[in-house]
């Protein structure tokens, strides 16, 4: 008998998480099958952006944001790059997780190697990052193309893309565990749909009574919209940190509860 | 050293025990068997050792190292081939190989040396760039078994390897698992029919309700718990149990099942004629020798397969 490993210490992210590359690998090989799919994902935040910024806007002309008059593709054309993040994000983590979960019981092979249930869920949350930072970086180039782009920040926007792609992965993820029927699905889109209509995305938040203000404040694709914006529009101010951080937590939330459910689930 | 040792170990689910402290030591280049019926605990035992469920009670080392705590070590070199297949569907025959050797974090070059010879051993080198869903139940288990090769383990886990194959296909894989027993490789069965544990195992234990009732090689176990031979008697009643009385005496011992009678005694022939002398006449007969079938019976009053 050889002499006994050493216990493998906490390692910080990403480095911990090495093993975790290997499952976007697997995925990666995976999706050339269905790469249709992959592209089409681009599509829908592009048609948006064109139907309600170029479509739209000719009706409302400039409208009013903190005292400046601007377009309203400009202000629109962030709110959809933020939603597409939420969506590419959402997809890969429900649908294509609860399906390894139910049908091809992926995760109770890759369990059995050396990868562990944090491993797993972040080696899925990593694959939904990487395809959703492909749409972002390709949205924003449309976007800057078609003059909808007003500062050199917006660069940042990508990353922030990532942060909201993490964000609603991470909780997607760990709301797909409790899911026991394709129908539950249907929940996910009941969560979806008015973040998306009402996040501040197509009329800024002012257009609402106070009260609700506060609603559409404490929902997580607002903070999305708000940060893009500002990046996509170069306002920049000490302010936005607070959405990072609140995109942040709920991310560090979303981890943790993915590798609770994963273990309960699968390690019993 | 055992690579295998465990003391009291024990696993609940809720109010049901499934492992109910069983104690176990299995050395390197052994064949080992978990036999007994469905539900007896053989796969939650062997989820244990392959550290994909939590101990539950008493201790477990496997190679030498702690489940709780050393999961991935563990599993590194292991080898699981699991009840179902559970390949991967949206992969190739090779993607599967490849990337199950990547989960190892074992290299690219390293994956592209082994896989070929791996599918030559599961004879898939035709099939490599099929997709999974394309392959017969025997093929899936095959690549199932060669994946799980792809990290040259210590141990090889098989949790019944060929439930549900047909006969030619269980007999390839028969084939396909002394040849890696005769490599040395440890291999750790649960298994459910009895010629197959009398063929692969040198050594099993048969469980029952979470404990283990009986230990030792196929032989020592037939010649501890059952007689030499069998006779086995039919006849055409509805209830076997109204003819026990006829064959009262000719046997060490008689089993009554529903359709038939077992006969434990040295020697079947001579209690065929002893049968025949006393003037009964059954429906069919059968003389031949005694299986772990028979000592499953007689350790918990039930078959195996039923």
């Amino acid at each position: 008998m050889t002499a006994q490993p050493t216990r493998r210490m906490p390692l910080p992210f990403p480095i911990a998480f090495r093993a975790s590359g290997a499952l976007v690998e697997r995925n990666f090989a995976a999706a050339r099958s269905y790469w249709r799919t992959f592209v089409s994902g681009f599509f829908e935040p592009v048609f948006y952006l064109f139907a309600m910024g170029v479509g739209i806007g000719a009706l409302v002309g400039d409208i009013q944001v903190d005292g400046r008059a601007i377009p309203y593709a400009v202000f629109v054309a962030p709110a959809m790059m933020a939603t597409s993040a939420m969506n590419g994000a959402i997809y890969d983590s429900t649908a294509n997780v609860f399906g390894k979960l139910k049908n091809s019981k992926l995760y109770e092979s890759v369990l059995a190697t050396p990868l562990q249930p944090a491993e797993v869920a972040a080696g899925e949350i990593a694959w939904a990052l990487l395809r959703g930072l492909v749409y972002s970086c390709a949205f924003l180039l449309v976007a800057a193309v078609a003059g909808f782009v007003q500062s050199w920040w917006a660069l940042l926007a990508i990353g922030v893309c990532t942060l909201i792609g993490l964000a609603f992965a991470s909780l997607g993820m760990a709301a797909t565990t409790f899911m026991r029927t394709w129908n539950d699905m249907d929940y996910v889109q009941l969560a979806i749909l008015p973040m998306f209509l009402f996040s501040a995305t197509f009329y800024p938040l002012d257009a609402y009574p106070p009260v609700l203000q506060g609603v559409v404040q404490a929902t997580p694709l607002y903070h999305g919209v708000a940060l893009v914006r500002a990046l996509m529009m170069g306002e920049l101010g000490w302010g936005l940190l607070l959405h990072v951080g609140y995109l942040l937590a709920l991310s560090a939330f979303g981890l943790w509860a993915t590798t609770r459910r994963i273990t309960r689930l699968l390690m019993t | 050293m055992a690579l295998i040792e465990a003391a009291g170990l024990r696993k609940a689910f809720g109010d049901f025990v499934a492992v109910d402290g069983i104690d176990l030591q299995i050395s390197a280049g052994e064949s080992f068997g978990f036999l007994g019926p469905n539900g007896a605990g053989k796969t939650s035992t062997m989820r244990m050792i392959g550290c994909t469920s939590p101990v539950g009670g008493g201790t477990l080392r496997v190679l030498g190292m702690d489940p709780t705590t050393q999961a991935a070590q563990i599993k590194a070199r292991l080898g699981v081939v699991p009840q179902q297949d559970a390949l991967d569907e949206e992969l190739t025959v090779a993607q599967n190989l490849a990337v199950f050797g990547r989960y190892f974090g074992i290299s690219r070059a390293e994956l592209y040396r082994k896989s070929g010879p791996l599918l030559q051993f599961a004879q898939l080198t035709e099939k490599a760039g099929a997709k999974v869903d394309t392959l017969s139940g025997g093929m899936k288990r095959r690549l199932t078994i060669a994946r799980a090769l792809i990290n040259d383990p210590s141990i090889l886990l098989l949790d019944e390897p060929t439930t549900g194959l047909d006969p030619q296909a269980r007999h390839i894989l028969w084939d396909r698992l002394f040849r890696l027993k005769r490599e040395g490789v440890t291999l750790v069965l649960t298994i459910h029919y009895m010629d197959e544990a009398e063929q692969l195992c040198d050594r099993l234990v048969v469980m029952d309700h979470g404990r283990i009732v009986a230990h030792g090689s196929p032989r020592e176990l037939i010649r501890t718990y059952a007689s030499r031979e069998v006779l086995e008697v039919r006849f055409d009643v509805p209830d076997h149990a109204q003819k026990a009385a006829d064959v009262d005496g000719l046997a060490d011992r008689v089993e009554v099942l529903a359709d038939r009678l077992l006969l434990y005694t040295h020697d079947g022939d001579a209690a065929l004629d002893a049968l025949t002398d006393r003037g009964v006449h059954p429906q069919s007969t059968l003389v031949r020798r005694a299986s772990l079938e028979d000592v499953f019976l007689r350790l918990t009053g039930r078959s195996l397969v039923e």
